[in-house]
């Protein structure tokens, strides 16, 4: 039974990765977008700003990288009409959320390794805690960031809806971020990570 | 009609108590009653989503069907309270701190961000077809609030020790008795006004529910 659990979730995560690896959408625009944020960051904040001002920055910079990608995760499952046979499939329907979860985390990760240097490059060097929080916090932004999503495909307004719905969620991030609080993140993570696995299948409830 | 009554008597007192009885603040004057108005409207706004997260609760858990409007009138009364809060909040802060917004004060960041997440909840509602994905959805969406409560109270005396280190204290002197029970009656008459309103509302969506029934019917 376990085990099954375990291989629904690596079968649903391989196939969002492989999807995203032949048809390279999402994964290319959330990399030029963050690098296009922190350009245009560099000229928002005045000659000298101290550390956590450009800190500050970095983290909007990786919400909205993060909103971009969320918005695009469900996009093939309503378009094709996947979701109702997703639902039909003889598995746990959190398991769909904790294979696209994962599949977003690592496209999160992904942009991150271009993001962070190239935020240290342009600003000033990172510490190892940020690295710490980004990745903590990146569990967060996937794990809500898909239930969310996966409500917002099923409105009519879709990629309108999605960050307002996320933003107000995503405060509690950036304060633990910015602010370098590794354990309210993990606090953060562990709440929300509960919620979303125990609630997932009330959102893709048959339609 | 009991209870709309009720809430005409204590309102009554409360506006009595709180203009011709209790003494004035001597250190804020007169704009300190204020306080009896700004306090209790919050208070019943958290009590609104509340409720309105215990009947999402019942939507998923019991499958209550008639729970998702309940909770829907709840949530839609809580943001007009939160609304009122935001709005008496500023006033406060303009007439004792000099300015209309304060990103020192936790409870008034806290109400912006749980503002913004239960508008959030009307423009998911509105963007849904009617009927039980929605209805679980909303009630997904409204758990998740009443849990972000706590998280972001944290998250914003989290972001305050950062810029101001001396937050941490309590608020103040202790109430003396006759603000307290002025405080009291106040937050009664408020919380029976948020019932009488949600009985209100409550009863004017299944009329509508009804009549829409009744027309389909016809047709």
């Amino acid at each position: 039974m376990k085990l099954s659990y375990v291989g629904d979730v690596t079968a649903l995560a391989r196939k969002d990765l492989l999807l995203e690896l032949r048809a390279k959408e999402t994964l290319p625009s959330m990399l030029v977008f963050v690098i296009a944020t922190l350009t245009v960051f560099h000229f928002a904040l005045p000659r000298g700003t101290g550390h956590v001002a450009a800190l500050g920055l970095l983290w909007v910079a990786l919400v909205f990288t993060a909103l971009l990608g969320l918005t695009r995760a469900f996009v093939a499952e309503r378009e094709q009409g996947l979701f109702d046979a997703l639902v039909l499939a003889p598995c746990d329907r959190s398991a769909i959320w904790l294979g696209k979860a994962i599949s977003v985390f690592a496209f999160l990760a992904v942009a991150e390794v271009v993001a962070l240097p190239a935020f240290a490059i342009f600003f000033q060097g990172l510490g190892g805690r940020t690295i710490l929080a980004v990745l903590l916090a990146d569990v967060g932004i996937a794990t809500v960031g898909t239930l969310l999503g996966a409500m917002a495909v099923a409105g009519r307004a879709r990629e309108l809806l999605l960050p307002l719905l996320f933003l107000p969620l995503a405060v509690p991030i950036v304060v633990g971020g910015v602010g370098g609080y590794l354990w309210f993140l993990a606090l953060y993570d562990a709440i929300f990570t509960v919620l979303s696995w125990a609630t997932f299948e009330y959102v893709v409830a048959e339609t | 009609m009991k209870l709309a009554a009720l809430t005409t008597v204590l309102m009554g007192a409360a506006l009595a108590l709180i203009f011709f009885w209790v003494p004035t603040d001597p250190d804020q004057g007169f704009s300190q009653r204020i306080f009896y108005f700004h306090v209790p409207i919050a208070l019943t706004s958290y009590a609104c989503f509340g409720w309105g997260a215990w009947k999402a609760l019942r939507v998923l858990w019991k499958r209550d069907e008639a729970a998702d409007m309940q909770s829907y009138v709840a949530i839609h009364q809580g943001v007009v309270f939160g609304a009122l809060t935001l709005l008496t909040g500023s006033i406060w802060a303009k007439i004792s701190w000099g300015v209309w917004w304060a990103w020192s004060d936790d409870q008034l960041v806290l109400f912006l961000v749980l503002f913004l997440f239960y508008c959030a909840y009307f423009m998911l509602r509105f963007s849904v077809d009617p009927g039980v994905p929605r209805a679980s959805m909303s009630a997904v969406y409204a758990l998740f609030g009443v849990v972000l409560v706590p998280v972001s109270f944290l998250a914003i005396r989290l972001s305050h020790s950062l810029v101001h280190p001396t937050v941490f204290t309590s608020h103040g002197p202790q109430m003396a008795h006759s603000q307290f029970l002025t405080f009291c009656v106040a937050w009664a008459a408020m919380l029976c006004l948020f019932a009488t309103l949600y009985g209100v509302e409550l009863a004017g969506k299944r009329i509508d529910s009804h009549l829409r029934e009744l027309r389909e019917l016809l047709t």
